[in-house]
């Protein structure tokens, strides 16, 4: 599987669209600090950013590449070596390789700018873990996806539906149900709810550290433990560690019975 | 001669009233209550090291009582300690322990009754019910001092300095902390408050009930159940004070409720739950302060009339302003907002299109408070800008006009 | 050497391996033949554990294959289409398969047969059809193992590749090995085979050697055979 992997990286860190990730996130980075000169709202914007861009470009990256590698992994196939370490070591290859971009990309002008005297330094660590989950936790479902679909024009678009769904359709469905059923106590509702949706969840991991003071500003006995406490924190990483594990639990149950 | 034995009169009489009487466990006098039947008026009482376990002690007379360093009197929980009913007296450096609780009675370390002139200083009270209680009196300075308690629950704790009743009170560089509300003052007249720190108190660092005319400034509020309630008072100037991480569902950097023509300015209210929260409040000039990431910089409730909100910061609060009418009779002019997007293309220092700080998601979220858990989500911000793009929901008049493009108040 | 038992296999509603009963014995040339969409990709993936049998058996070397994947170290695979990853070298290929297998390989000289050296630094991605069907058949034939098994190997070769593949392929048969090969080139067949496989509608319709299948058929010219096997179907 290591093997794998290592080709599957070397190839990607070589492509073009690896670079332009990596300088469009470095480009973001120092025009974020340096024009703005203001760590928080910097680190606020990266927010916005991360939790919509990457799972996109995880998405993307994961169903292209499946298809396009389709006649190699075919070639792979032939060779005598586990199936599943040859998707696993493809998707951990891409996970890493788009991690790397996103962790060099906003790293370096950071650094650069003297983050680690600033007290930003939590938040920021914060938003890198919590964008190389989304990336791991993408590429997976993108993958669940592309295996799932033969035809790639097809596959290509229910993923996209699928980030979409997730990233702003899903939340106005929440918004909108929460107001139709807003005469019942729904605090267990709606943490429940984020906690099916790894772009909520990756935001409320966010929230807790960014705006706090107003997440306690709710009654409720469950988000008042939930948020006052490390249990939410806990509970978030878990469930997040979740997500990467059962889409690459579902990759390989796929996968013993799927034909090339 | 008469002449003469007059003047030896006189000054025996001058001596004998300036006479100190010294406490301490070896002593001829050994406690304080002792001390105090024997002296008269304008005596000073010297208590030295030691711990004195007394209670109750009655102090009618114009006397200093002054505590070597090390001088305590413990209550052992049984309640109230120094009980003053008298003008012109002066207590410093006493240490104060464990005074006892009751439902009934407000039992407490010092309490005054119907004083005047009379300055409290360098004192330590803990393990307190109330710390310093002072009824019907004027004029009194109270300096220096530290007080505190440990109780859980409001209903078994009192207040650290609290006045019923007053007027020219000074009060400054005191601690206050663990108590009920860290000062409280009821029916108080001009007064001023200053370089005090109260912090971790169960509800109030600082709670104004029906008392006009006082200032308070400099002073540090922070961690406490519910922050700063000024309440039913008027004319009350508020500067440089610092309201910080006051956290939970009702709490507030600053609760302003029936308050008119106040002063509030060059304070910093960061990280509250509520930064101000203003509920019928009417003529109040918000001027030079910085609201830095509270969940709500101002959260304006109903009936607030003719408030102006001129060069403030608001910085990264997670909702700038809440409001939950659409009437609007508030002025909002000049500020900085950090979430302003607009552009300055005149090069004058002011946005040139309009910041409106009231967001859909913030009226969304006063309707369904779960709604929170939405905060910063893209749909939200679709929203919001559609909403921003044409007002329906929010007041649209409510906007700063003349939105400053950089830090006011760095 | 290879025996399938049994075989079924559809993809939905369509039967492509209908119960296909074959046993290939060692040594020898075997070209696999049938009309489109006669399953004959299927029955080799199949036996490659690409595709998964819905009932049946395979055995290599007496060993079943269902489910396993050490066996296929003793094969050799060239598929139809080159596709490999465009940013990687012809020779970071070449080394990564290398290093896939724990084998022993000789691809310098097969990289000098198909003069191969000059592109050796050049990333895939910017390689010709041809080229890179080179430098798939250099894949395949490095190692050395009993069975070689060749979809389509001919698309896109000059002529003198392709003569350097059935020299190839002559090679191997010498050596001893069991070589299968789909190819819709009839030439290469009459050149190349010792038997032929016949499949339609999913089972084997003729199994023997060429000049047996020509006196079945009553034809002279494999081709005309052939398309005599291909119109029975239709018939």
């Amino acid at each position: 599987m290591l093997k794998i992997l290592k080709y599957s990286f070397y190839d990607l860190m070589r492509s073009r669209w690896s670079y332009v990730y990596f300088i469009f996130y470095l480009l973001l980075g120092f025009v974020l600090l340096f024009l703005n000169n203001d760590v928080s709202k910097a680190v606020i914007t990266l927010m916005n950013i991360i939790i919509v861009l990457t799972p996109l470009i995880g998405t993307i990256f994961g169903v292209m590449y499946y298809y396009n590698s389709r006649e190699f992994t075919e070639l792979l196939l032939a060779q005598p070596i586990n199936r599943s370490k040859i998707f696993m070591g493809q998707y951990i290859g891409i996970s890493l390789s788009l991690t790397l971009s996103l962790l060099l990309g906003l790293g370096i002008p950071f650094v650069a700018y003297g983050l680690f005297k600033s007290a930003a330094i939590f938040d920021f660590s914060l938003l890198l873990v919590v964008g190389s989950f989304l990336n791991f936790i993408f590429v997976a479902l993108s993958y669940n996806i592309a295996l799932s679909t033969e035809n790639k024009i097809k596959g290509f678009g229910y993923a996209i539906l699928m980030w979409l769904f997730l990233a702003v359709i899903y939340d106005g469905l929440f918004l909108i149900s929460l107001m139709i059923f807003n005469d019942y106590p729904l605090d267990k509702f709606s943490l429940i709810a984020t906690m099916f949706n790894p772009i909520d969840l990756s935001r409320i991991l966010i929230l807790l550290k960014l705006d706090i003071s107003a997440l306690l500003g709710y009654t409720g006995a469950v988000f008042r433990k939930f948020f006052g406490t490390n249990v939410g924190m806990l509970i978030s990483m878990f469930i997040l560690i979740l997500w990467v594990v059962f889409p690459v639990f579902r990759i390989n149950r796929k996968l013993r019975k799927k034909d090339f | 001669m008469k002449f003469k034995i007059f003047f030896f009169l006189f000054f025996s009489v001058l001596t004998i009233s300036a006479k100190q009487i010294e406490v301490c466990h070896s002593c001829t006098i050994k406690t304080i209550s002792e001390a105090i039947k024997i002296s008269v008026a304008g005596d000073e009482i010297f208590v030295k090291k030691g711990i004195y376990k007394e209670q109750n002690i009655i102090i009618d007379k114009s006397i200093s009582l002054i505590g070597e360093k090390g001088a305590v009197i413990d209550g052992e929980n049984e309640g109230g300690i120094l009980i003053f009913e008298t003008d012109n007296f002066t207590i410093k450096g006493i240490k104060i322990i464990n005074v006892g609780i009751s439902y009934t009675i407000d039992y407490a370390a010092i309490k005054v009754v119907k004083a005047q002139n009379f300055i409290i200083e360098d004192c330590i009270l803990e393990g307190v019910f109330f710390g310093i209680l002072i009824e019907k009196s004027k004029k009194g300075i109270i300096r220096n001092n530290k007080i505190s308690s440990n109780r859980k629950n409001e209903a078994s704790s009192g207040n650290g300095i609290h006045i019923w009743s007053g007027s020219e009170m000074e009060i400054y560089n005191n601690e206050l902390f663990g108590l009920r509300d860290g000062l409280y003052f009821e029916f108080v007249k001009k007064s001023e408050i200053y370089k005090n720190v109260s912090h971790d108190n169960i509800r109030y660092g600082l709670h104004f009930m029906f008392s006009n005319h006082n200032i308070y400034h400099h002073n540090e509020f922070r961690n406490n159940g519910a922050g700063v309630a000024v309440m039913f008072s008027k004319f009350i100037t508020m500067y440089n004070n610092t309201f910080k991480l006051n956290w939970g569902s009702a709490s507030y950097g600053l609760l302003l409720k029936e308050i008119y023509d106040a002063e509030i300015y060059n304070n910093l209210f960061e990280e509250n739950t509520i930064g101000i929260n203003g509920e019928g409040c009417t003529r109040i000039n918000y001027t030079n302060n910085t609201f830095l990431r509270n969940g709500w910089a101002v959260k304006i409730a109903g009936a607030c009339y003719a408030n102006i909100f001129e060069k403030n910061d608001f910085m990264h609060n997670s909702l700038d302003l809440a409001y939950n009418s659409k009437v609007n009779d508030n002025k909002f002019e000049n500020n900085y907002w950090s979430e302003y997007t607009g552009y300055d293309l005149d090069k004058d220092g002011v946005g040139d299109i309009p910041y409106r700080p009231v967001k859909l998601f913030s009226y969304i979220v006063n309707k369904t408070p779960e709604a929170l858990v939405l905060l910063r989500s893209l749909f939200v911000d679709i929203i919001n800008f559609s909403e921003k793009v044409s007002p329906v929901f929010t007041p649209d008049n409510l906007m700063d006009k003349k939105p400053i493009m950089k830090r006011i108040n760095d | 050497m290879i025996e399938f038992k049994n075989l079924h296999k559809s993809f939905g509603k369509l039967t492509v391996l209908d119960g296909l009963d074959l046993s290939i014995k060692k040594g020898g040339i075997f070209a696999i033949l049938g009309p489109n969409g006669s399953g004959k990709t299927t029955l080799i993936k199949c036996l490659l554990g690409m595709v998964i049998p819905n009932k049946g058996e395979i055995n290599f070397n007496n060993k079943s294959v269902l489910k396993k994947w050490e066996y296929r170290d003793n094969l050799n695979y060239l598929p139809q289409i080159a596709n490999f990853p465009p940013n990687l070298t012809v020779i970071e290929l070449i080394n990564m398969v290398k290093n896939l297998r724990p084998k022993e390989s000789e691809e310098s000289k097969l990289i000098k047969l198909f003069g191969l050296e000059d592109f050796l630094n050049k990333k895939l991605g910017n390689l010709s059809g041809g080229t890179k069907q080179k430098v798939n058949i250099v894949l395949t034939f490095m190692f050395d193992s009993e069975l070689i098994i060749l979809d389509e190997p001919t698309t896109g070769l000059d002529p003198i590749a392709l003569i350097h593949l059935k020299e190839l392929i002559q090679e191997e048969k010498a050596k001893g090995k069991t070589l299968l090969i789909t190819t819709h080139i009839m030439s290469v067949v009459d050149e190349l085979a010792d038997e032929i496989v016949f499949l339609l509608d999913g089972r084997i319709y003729f199994k023997g050697s060429i000049e047996a299948l020509k006196k079945q058929t009553n034809n002279n010219n494999l081709e005309h055979a052939i398309a005599n096997l291909i119109s029975k179907q239709y018939a």
